[in-house]
């Protein structure tokens, strides 16, 4: 089995966004960056197919060289070796391009990635890659499991599930609950530090690029209803908010 | 320039959505001196269809073969692709969906166009071509030039007020080879909710947390939610002990909505919750801690027992 698991590096959840050169940047200063959450799920289920199987697992990301914790956490977790593709995942063409020319040639059975990640949240990666490549992909998975060249999964539907079974390669994009985050251990921290991670210029170009950024407008008060008189919440919702 | 919108179908309706990307269509057609085409993919009437009309379109393009008949991401991304080449569509729309993103996905991908998500407002094409879109799950806006020939946007819901007209759209059979990819699936079991009103379509959305204190409590909120007509969801706890269903778990990794209203019950607001629910129009929170974050966010609060304040909901909203 051959395996690779496509991370993003995005600020924490709880990161308070702001924006510095006239609004026409993304200010990093003080933003903890984490494994994109859903790649995260990914990267888990990969992990564990990985040490069922056997085979290799690499990991890779579209970024510049402040993304390397994520990698190296990642390598912590369980893959082998890592990629970096040196450049700022601005685009998500781009970002898609970049990883199928780097995987067009190696024969991977498995291409998991997170179904979209929550800085630029498109969830369109995963499908591009499966395009260009010319093989199929599916989001959100919820479920994975494999048997031989063949993989049931579950993808998750307005109101529901749909089973499918599909013949590998795949891409997929996925979500919970595929798999557990994991949490590297000591002796996988220590032998994260001499995995291989390779560094590669970027080959393609982006289709679209960011003008300027904007905080939404501060929310006002919260006007408080006492419990005892609940029911007037609703005359408020029909004739001062006008949403019934 | 021409303009393509693709559309999704439930039970043989257009979804609501579909109709907010029409409209949306035809004003973007409007603005840059084009026709509008919109596609429909599976089952339904040629007189639902030409409800199109009714949004701004005046052809809807149906196809309908039986491979199309459940969803499939390959052969749906096939159908788009190979009608935006007909046309020589260079503006392409959808309403985001779980479904909608992964089909645009490859079909941006085989026409080399690039592609923005989560689009709040119509473009501004007056130099180059820029969408305003929603990022950092809901925490901030860009605007973003798409620089290649064909464009790929994606709306979020609630973009523009739909106006409903009486015109009538003609509706046209579309046939279209959609290769081998397509055979290379095979769907084993739907398990599907019915008659639930659909989360990420729902304009109204009842939701619960830990304080409901166990999934044996939820009457009191499944009557408001029917009482209003409204959706059901749920805080990422909730779905992970099995309170309720995976597909109600609202929140950053789970379903993002964007109702015109949300009421919280019992939920305390982390900001993973948050980032599924703050592109609302108005949030209700209902919760017994004055302190609960969630009041933060609302616009309006009611400090309380949901038992006790549920069922006094329910009845202000059948004495309306």
């Amino acid at each position: 089995m051959k395996i690779l698991v496509c991370i993003s590096s995005v600020p924490d959840t709880t990161s308070k966004i702001s924006f510095e050169e006239n609004d026409t940047k993304f200010s990093k200063g003080g933003i903890q960056y984490i494994i994109g959450p859903y790649d995260d799920y990914a990267l888990a289920r990969g992990v564990e197919l990985r040490e069922t199987l056997g085979g290799t697992l690499t990991v890779l990301n579209v970024g510049l060289a402040d993304a390397e914790p994520q990698i190296r956490k990642a390598l912590a977790i369980g893959a082998d070796d890592a990629v970096r593709i040196d450049a700022e995942p601005t685009d998500s063409f781009f970002v898609a391009s970049e990883i199928a020319n780097y995987a067009k040639d190696k024969g991977f059975d498995l291409i998991l990635m997170g179904r979209e990640t929550t800085d630029y949240n498109s969830g369109v990666v995963h499908g591009i890659v499966g395009e260009l490549l010319g093989i199929p992909s599916f989001s959100p998975v919820m479920e994975l499991k494999l048997e031989g060249n063949t993989a049931t999964l579950a993808r998750e539907i307005e109101g529901g599930k749909e089973k499918l079974e599909a013949n590998l390669p795949l891409v997929l994009g996925c979500q919970e609950p595929i798999a557990e985050w994991k949490i590297p251990n000591m002796r996988g921290i220590m032998s994260a530090r001499t995995k291989p991670l390779a560094v590669i210029a970027p080959s393609s170009d982006a289709l679209t690029s960011i003008d300027k950024y904007e905080l939404p407008a501060p929310k006002g008060a919260c006007k408080m209803i006492s419990a005892e008189d609940a029911g007037s919440l609703i005359k408020l919702l029909q004739t001062e908010a006008k949403v019934l | 320039m021409s303009v393509l919108v693709y559309t999704e179908l439930a039970d043989g309706q257009f979804k609501k959505s579909s109709l907010e990307a029409i409209f949306y269509g035809s004003k973007v057609a409007a603005q840059v001196g084009g026709s509008m085409t919109v596609l429909a993919i599976g089952s339904a009437s040629d007189d639902e269809l030409a409800k199109a009309g009714n949004f701004g379109a005046s052809k809807v393009l149906h196809a309908n073969a039986q491979n199309l008949a459940s969803e499939n991401i390959m052969a749906y991304s096939k159908v788009l692709s190979e009608t935006a080449k007909s046309l020589s569509a260079k503006v392409v729309i959808s309403a985001k969906s779980s479904l909608a993103d992964a089909v645009m996905a490859r079909a941006a991908g085989a026409l080399k166009a690039g592609l923005v998500g989560n689009v709040v407002e119509l473009p501004n094409t007056t130099i180059g071509f820029k969408v305003k879109r929603s990022i950092f799950t809901g925490k901030a806006f860009a605007e973003t030039s798409i620089t290649s020939d064909i464009k790929f946007i994606a709306i979020k819901k609630n973009v523009l007020p739909l106006e409903e007209t009486t015109n009538s759209a003609t509706v046209e059979k579309l046939s279209v080879d959609t290769g081998s990819l397509t055979e290379s699936s095979k769907v084993l079991e739907t398990i599907k909710a019915t008659g639930a009103v659909s989360l990420p379509e729902a304009d109204l959305v009842v939701s619960g947390g830990r304080g409901m204190k166990g999934p044996e409590n939820w009457q009191p909120l499944l009557d408001l939610a029917e009482a209003l007509g409204a959706a059901t969801a749920c805080s990422k706890p909730v779905s992970d002990l099995d309170w309720r269903p995976h597909h109600e778990h609202v929140g950053q990794t789970g379903v993002k909505v964007a109702p015109n209203l949300y009421i919280a019950c019992g939920i305390s607001g982390a900001i993973q919750h948050l980032a599924g629910v703050n592109s609302s129009k108005v949030i209700v929170v209902i919760n017994k801690d004055p302190e609960a974050p969630f009041f933060k966010a609302a616009d309006y609060g009611i400090v309380g027992d949901v038992f006790d304040v549920l069922p006094k909901l329910t009845a202000a909203v059948k004495a309306l």
